[in-house]
């Protein structure tokens, strides 16, 4: 017994060990500013969610070494160097909204830059709301959400999944084809697709199946056989699963001859240049992808985007839109700030609606409901590993409330009047 | 019957996978009575495996075999997860014989360390480690009997070790300075990727079947067949399942029970990692892959009856088809006239995850009526 005990206690310490991760740390080297101000930064470094998550972390520091570089904030003459503070909200969503207290109880951090999964976002919204704080939140989502105290610079589905599904049904080598979803079991995959199911009705079009994957489960032989019978001689698949889900999905699929050469299209809505070189383009060639921002765009600041990241951290690394929306956020703060001419929560809130930036995705501007106004793209995988842009939009004004959701139909969101607010109808 | 056929055709593709992980730990949790939660971490180093036998085998000098790299992988998966699971047997749960909840948190310690040393560690050092642990492991073994009965014996073994370990941290630097991949440490996925002739389809009466499905079901099919004669014919089968049985009886006959241990775990372990072969075939490898497997593993052991082979094969096939038939809503077809309440709810388990609530639901109502399982352990044990 008491052998087996010693042993227990040193395993314990040993996974505690291992588990813990350093947090903390800022730039240290010092030039000639005249003050400093520190910022948090707020994403998972450990657990499942930290290989998308760290991305961000590096381009958001990329971000601000690249203001810093470039003299910094200035505030009526004064110029102060952005210092940041990492914390690590390990793939965990309660630790979210933990490290979020830390930051603004004993951090006092002006803004938090931070989250990924709309649970860890859920889990962090209270918490920016009962303090006052500012959160800006970086990932394309369902949307059906407009906080006061969050600025979201992802894509709502109707800056993504609206313009992909009318490519697919009538642009699309399988145009005019039926659809089926495939998603993992959250929020996001079935919210999306209730949007995508109302405007295929609209489009005249026909939803013949529909599945969800538990998260963590890679059993897809059941899908399949459903989607064969659903879909006898092709037809549109829209892909909403996660991560590893998706190398599974993509292996079996093409054993069982469901690929574009079969008339077979998947349109997939989580698939970045980062997870195509996860799962191996030989398996997605030939399918599609909605983005804003995407690595291929050909123009100089979109190529200055990913040859700085790659001059920062690694010539085998790549940048996608996830990334691109941090990138801005950081600058759209950084604007917000100087025209406010405080750090202020609520003076930089008000000056931060109507924020321009040119984007490495082209121009974005910030709206009254926290939004941005996005273009967006339609892109055929390649053999590369890249997206063949097929479709530009012009720039789509985003929805915090979806149009075609039937809970959210005729509602919108509006923070510049205070008789409109978090929804009001239309 | 078609319907049916396909369904069958199905719940055997699902079911073996589920059967060639849950293989070895019948042999662990159900002979030996170890909860072993590190299981899933042992197919995983048997995916890492094939990930990094696919990589030796694209060197020039091996390219001409590529063709064949899964099948050399699924002997080395067996060698790899076979000597962590023998080094973790004499670490660790040698001292923890008969109490089975201090062996469910001691491995469940262990499996979080083995997470969390794939994703820190360089494979090439990993790969480095495992053969200077076969290597000092198995070298004391062919020593003469005269050094292994003299007093001088333990140093004999710590030089063995000391050579070991040189071998592996050159086999290490030679991996790394070979294929530069494996020298990073990295938390990210790999990817395996069958060689041309597994891939695409085949037809089967009248069936298409998936050829890496097939490959599974083929592995399955020879490791049940190999563990089956290994324990009915050999000498050390007959020796595992009269210790299983009888500890002390057989303490008293002189046979050796520390080495039965050793080579019942050993035997368990490495049939983890030919599952990791498997599993790495249909889906991405990483360092959670194994977590996503080691619940449905301890259902198909429990429900099969703990201690019985032929259980965990009828309930892994059984719950394979089950998954099938619920999943995909096949009840419909075979009866398509049925009320219109049944076909709803029907419909409504229909779904990927629905179908496994109502497979587990239906697993916990069977044992309520049956609690020791499908086929229960018949005759008096000793340890019971």
């Amino acid at each position: 017994m008491r052998i087996s005990r010693r042993i227990l206690a040193g395993l314990a310490t040993a996974s505690i060990a291992t588990t813990l991760t350093s947090c903390g740390g800022g730039s240290k080297t010092s030039g000639s500013f005249d003050d400093s101000v520190t910022v948090g930064i707020l994403h998972s470094l450990s657990g499942t969610m930290a290989i998308s998550e760290s991305t961000l972390v590096d381009t958001e520091i990329m971000a601000i070494e690249e203001i810093n570089a470039s003299g910094g904030i200035t505030i009526d003459g004064k110029s102060y160097k952005i210092e940041y503070i990492i914390e690590d909200g390990a793939s965990d969503w309660p630790t979210f909204a933990e490290k979020s207290k830390k930051l603004i109880d004993q951090d006092e951090v002006p803004v938090v830059f931070g989250g990924w999964t709309s649970a860890s976002r859920k889990a962090m919204l209270p918490v920016y709301e009962s303090k006052d704080a500012f959160l800006y939140y970086p990932i394309q989502y369902e949307a059906q959400e407009c906080s006061n105290n969050i600025f979201y610079t992802g894509a709502t589905p109707n800056q993504q999944s609206e313009p992909a599904t009318e490519f697919m049904y009538k642009r699309s080598p399988a145009a005019g084809g039926d659809f089926f979803f495939v998603g993992s079991d959250y929020v996001f995959p079935r919210t999306s697709n209730t949007i995508t199911k109302a405007q295929v009705k609209q489009l005249g079009g026909k939803v013949v199946g529909e599945d969800y994957l538990p998260l963590g489960n890679t059993e897809v032989a059941p899908i399949i056989s459903k989607i064969k019978k659903a879909l006898p001689s092709g037809g549109i698949i829209i892909n909403t699963l996660n991560g590893d889900q998706n190398v599974a999905f993509f292996k079996q699929i093409q054993d069982a001859g469901i690929t574009p050469s079969e008339g077979y299209y998947v349109m997939n809505y989580s698939i970045a240049e980062e997870e195509i070189s996860t799962i191996g383009p030989e398996f997605l060639e030939g399918h599609y992808g909605a983005w804003n921002y995407m690595m291929s765009i050909d123009s100089p600041a979109s190529k200055k985007f990913a040859a700085n990241f790659k001059k920062r951290w690694g010539s085998d690394r790549v940048v996608a839109d996830p990334q691109e929306s941090a990138y801005n956020m950081v600058y759209l703060w950084k604007q917000a700030v100087e025209d406010a001419g405080t750090f202020d929560d609520n003076a930089v809130r008000d000056a931060l609606i109507g924020q321009k930036f040119d984007a490495p995705q082209g121009p974005v501007e910030v709206m009254p409901n926290h939004h941005l106004s996005q273009t967006v793209r339609i892109g055929e995988i390649n053999s590369e590993g890249g997206f063949t842009i097929l479709e530009e939009t012009d720039v789509v004004l985003p929805q915090a409330w979806n149009q075609k959701h039937p809970s959210s139909k005729g509602f919108a969101c509006d923070w510049t009047d205070p008789s409109k607010g978090e929804k009001y109808r239309l | 019957m078609e319907l049916l056929l396909d369904s069958i055709f199905n719940g055997i593709a699902i079911g073996s996978v589920l059967l060639v992980a849950a293989l070895g730990l019948a042999i662990v949790f159900g002979l030996m009575g170890v909860i072993n939660l590190a299981h899933g971490e042992l197919m995983m180093l048997g995916a890492y495996t094939t990930y990094v036998t696919q990589l030796i085998f694209k060197l020039p000098i091996l390219k001409p075999f590529y063709n064949w790299y899964v099948i050399i992988s699924i002997f080395l998966a067996f060698i790899v997860s076979g000597v962590v699971g023998i080094v973790l047997e004499k670490t660790i749960i040698r001292k923890l014989y008969g109490n089975p909840l201090e062996t469910l948190l001691a491995t469940w310690g262990v499996s979080l360390i083995l997470q969390q040393f794939v994703r820190s560690v360089p494979l090439s050092y990993g790969s480095g480690l495992i053969i200077s642990l076969l290597i000092g492991l198995l070298l004391p073994l062919f020593f003469p009997k005269k050094i292994k009965e003299s007093i001088k014996f333990k140093y004999y073994k710590f030089a063995s070790w000391s050579f070991a370990t040189l071998i592996g941290i050159l086999s290490a630097e030679l991996i790394s300075s070979l294929i530069s991949k494996l020298g990073r440490a990295s938390s990210r996925n790999v990817d395996v990727t069958a060689p041309a002739w597994m891939r695409g389809q085949i037809e089967i009466l009248g069936n298409t079947f998936p050829k890496t499905r097939l490959m599974i079901i083929i592995i399955t099919l020879i490791s049940v067949i190999a563990i089956i004669c290994f324990l009915n014919q050999s000498a050390w089968g007959i020796r595992i399942r009269a210790v299983t049985q009888n500890r002390q009886m057989c303490d008293c006959l002189g046979i050796s029970t520390e080495k039965v241990d050793v080579i019942t775990f050993g035997i368990g372990s490495g049939l983890a990692g030919v599952a990791g072969v498997a599993v790495s075939l249909l889906g991405s490898v990483g360092p959670n892959v194994g977590g996503n497997y080691i619940v449905g593993c301890f259902m198909v052991v429990v429900l099969g009856g703990v201690g019985n082979l032929l259980g965990t094969i009828f309930a892994s096939f059984g719950i394979g088809i089950m998954t099938d038939l619920i999943g995909a809503g096949r009840l419909l077809n075979i009866w398509p006239n049925m009320p219109l309440s049944l076909s709803n709810t029907i419909n409504f388990f229909a779904t990927t995850s629905m179908a496994r609530v109502m497979i587990f639901a239906l697993i916990v109502i069977f044992l309520q009526f049956k609690p020791s399982g499908l086929f229960p352990q018949k005759g008096r044990m000793v340890e019971s």
